[in-house]
């Protein structure tokens, strides 16, 4: 009988549906109507029940009764319930027509959450789907690790210095970037094929451009060579505001500077000049002696 | 019984120095069956080994000194780039039909400017944070350029409506557990797709050593390496991203550097310091890409006309092939 199945079952001994977890008992039998372990909810526990369950997108009424609790393969009754959701609901109503009301309740609550979450699916398969991609271990390894070695391949400080100071070179940047070396040389260059009267008046002319210029990168040079804070100040430097001050300040010191040994020069101005004097402690002692 | 069993031989039962040591004529390391007499005899070995090489290594060496000026020259040792396989769709400069080609393919209208790029980046759905944040980097990089969220909107529903507003590029970075993978390159008005895939993404507070924000100067772009018929025309696509004048008062530099089939960006301050010195400081995300597919025409997964696909069992069969 169904009282002892459930002394059995449901508290004392083993039943290989159950689960617990640290709150509650689930079942895992597939007919069960809540999905709990219940004295109400068990389908071994009780002669008379009735499930919901869907199989391919349509929904069937399964019913277990006592008389049929001898024949394990007649036990289950199974009702295709129709598509409308209120017809299957009286479906329901009219096969569990004297049932048990806790039975009748859950099922149509179960039929309705159901019909719910097919709803979603057929809702989502016309969405866009994401479609899953399997990473491959050996090739995701296989490619990170040619990735470093091309990283270190590449070099890419250095290409990407090369190829600005080749767009310097070509002269892409115009006017921006006056150096004093190039400039020079350049002058050098069309001195020697004309005459020495002309060459003259071109150097000064190119001096003071020069001495004009060049100063936002004097600037730089005097301080630190490769300090990062040295970017940013430069950043702001390249406004017109600074670069009359700067002008005006450096416009003395800086008029012989050719650029020939851009670092050494200026630094060494800037350094203050120090003299160090020694003195011997020595010389008064053999002074009063010889006296 | 001379020599040691288990515990590690030390010197002192086996014969003094390795030199001497003589084996068998089908003597083979590899045939010891205990494991730590294995490695310590193939640590032997190759010890042997180093010294022999070292010994060669010494003897050339005297050999070229004694020959003084008549000595061959150095060899240059061997790299993947120079063994790389040639390609035979490897772009000639002077090459007329690429010229004629590239004057009347899609971004031809760019390149004559008659056209600002105009840029949409956007993600897959539900970007997490990471991605969110690399999307504004990447949109300070490129000037010109909006993030707008695609909140579950289907891209070909989004690509027409971006040509009614006059977008030129549209970019999609795909995400995959928190982090960007994938990036859709899609250049507007009927022009290629192409597909990436996405890896080592650092963001800016990631990147050591880094400067300031990068400012709203429109950089200069550098490309390099893009040797093949394909490497170019994916080079030019890079290149219509910014716009075609850049502003040299910025001195800002966007490097798309290609090695290996592998495109590195990076994003830096460059600044002169003498003619033949130039510092560079690097500000802005960075990341790596390797193309998996350019399409003809906007981005459709389904009926899309694919120019080249990556295919695995065919193209990766050779280490020194590369296709861009």
């Amino acid at each position: 009988s169904p009282q002892v199945v459930w002394s059995m079952l449901g508290n004392r001994q083993f039943c290989s549906y159950k689960m617990t977890t640290k709150t509650q008992n689930f079942c895992r039998n597939e007919y069960n109507l809540t999905g709990l372990c219940n004295r109400s909810s068990c389908p071994l526990a009780n002669s008379q029940y009735a499930t919901v369950r869907e199989e391919k997108g349509r929904c069937y009424l399964y019913m277990k009764t006592i008389e049929r609790a001898a024949f394990p393969r007649r036990l289950w009754e199974r009702v295709l319930l129709s598509k409308n959701y209120e017809k299957a609901l009286e479906e329901i109503d009219e096969n569990l027509i004297y049932w048990p009301r806790f039975i009748r309740h859950k099922c149509k609550q179960r039929f309705t959450k159901i019909t719910q979450y097919l709803i979603r699916i057929r809702k989502l398969t016309l969405k866009r789907q994401r479609k899953l991609v399997p990473l491959r271990r050996k090739i995701e390894r296989r490619e990170n690790r040619r990735e470093e070695k091309a990283l270190i391949a590449a070099q890419l400080d250095n290409a990407i210095e090369k190829e600005l100071l080749e767009r310097l070179k070509q002269d892409t940047y115009g006017d921006i970037y006056n150096f004093p070396i190039h400039a020079f040389d350049k002058a050098l260059q069309q001195q020697d094929a004309e005459s020495e009267s002309d060459s003259d008046a071109e150097r000064e002319e190119d001096d003071d451009d020069e001495d004009v210029d060049k100063r936002e990168f004097v600037e730089a040079e005097d301080s630190e060579l490769s300090d990062f804070e040295d970017m940013d100040k430069l950043e702001t430097s390249s406004e017109e505001e600074q670069e009359e001050e700067e002008e005006v300040e450096k416009k003395g010191s800086h008029s012989k500077w050719k650029g020939k040994t851009p670092l050494k020069g200026p630094a060494r101005r800037k350094r203050p000049y120090i003299e160090i004097e020694y003195e011997e402690e020595t010389e008064p002692s053999t002074k009063t002696k010889a006296a | 019984a001379g020599e040691g069993s288990g515990a590690v031989p030390g010197d002192g039962t086996d014969p003094p120095a390795p030199e001497r040591v003589l084996f068998p004529p089908t003597f083979s390391v590899s045939e010891i069956k205990n494991k730590q007499r294995r490695h310590f005899m193939f640590l032997r070995w190759k010890q042997q080994q180093r010294k022999e090489k070292l010994a060669l290594k010494k003897k050339r060496r005297k050999e070229r000194e004694a020959l003084g000026d008549k000595a061959p020259p150095k060899a240059i040792p061997k790299t993947i780039e120079n063994q790389r396989v040639f390609d035979e769709t490897t772009v000639d400069p002077n090459d007329e039909e690429v010229a004629f080609d590239e004057a009347t393919d899609e971004f031809a209208p760019y390149f004559n400017r008659q056209t600002v790029p105009k840029i949409l980046i956007t993600t897959s759905d539900r970007p997490r944070g990471r991605t969110v944040r690399f999307c504004e980097q990447l949109a300070t990089v490129i000037p010109n350029s909006h993030v707008y969220y695609r909140r579950g909107l289907a891209l070909k529903r989004i690509i027409p409506q971006c040509i009614a507003r006059d977008f030129t590029d549209l970019i999609v970075i795909n995400e995959d557990r928190k982090i960007p993978n994938g990036l859709v390159l899609s250049h507007l008005p009927e022009g290629p797709t192409a597909h990436f895939r996405m890896s080592s993404v650092r963001l800016r507070k990631e990147i050591k050593r880094k400067g300031k924000e990068p400012t709203e100067h429109v950089p200069e772009v550098i490309l390099n390496n893009f040797t093949t018929r394909l490497g170019h025309s994916i080079g030019r696509m890079f290149a219509a991203l910014f716009p075609h004048n850049p502003q040299f008062i910025g001195r800002q530099v966007a490097t798309f550097h290609n090695q290996r089939d592998y495109i590195f960006f990076r994003f830096h301050r460059y600044i002169f310091k003498s003619e033949k010195k130039v510092g560079i400081q690097e500000l802005g995300p960075r990341f790596t890409l390797k193309l998996r597919s350019l399409q003809k025409g906007t981005f459709d997964s389904k009926f899309g006309e694919y120019e080249w696909i990556h295919k695995r069992r065919e193209m990766d069969t050779s280490r020194r092939k590369f296709h861009l």
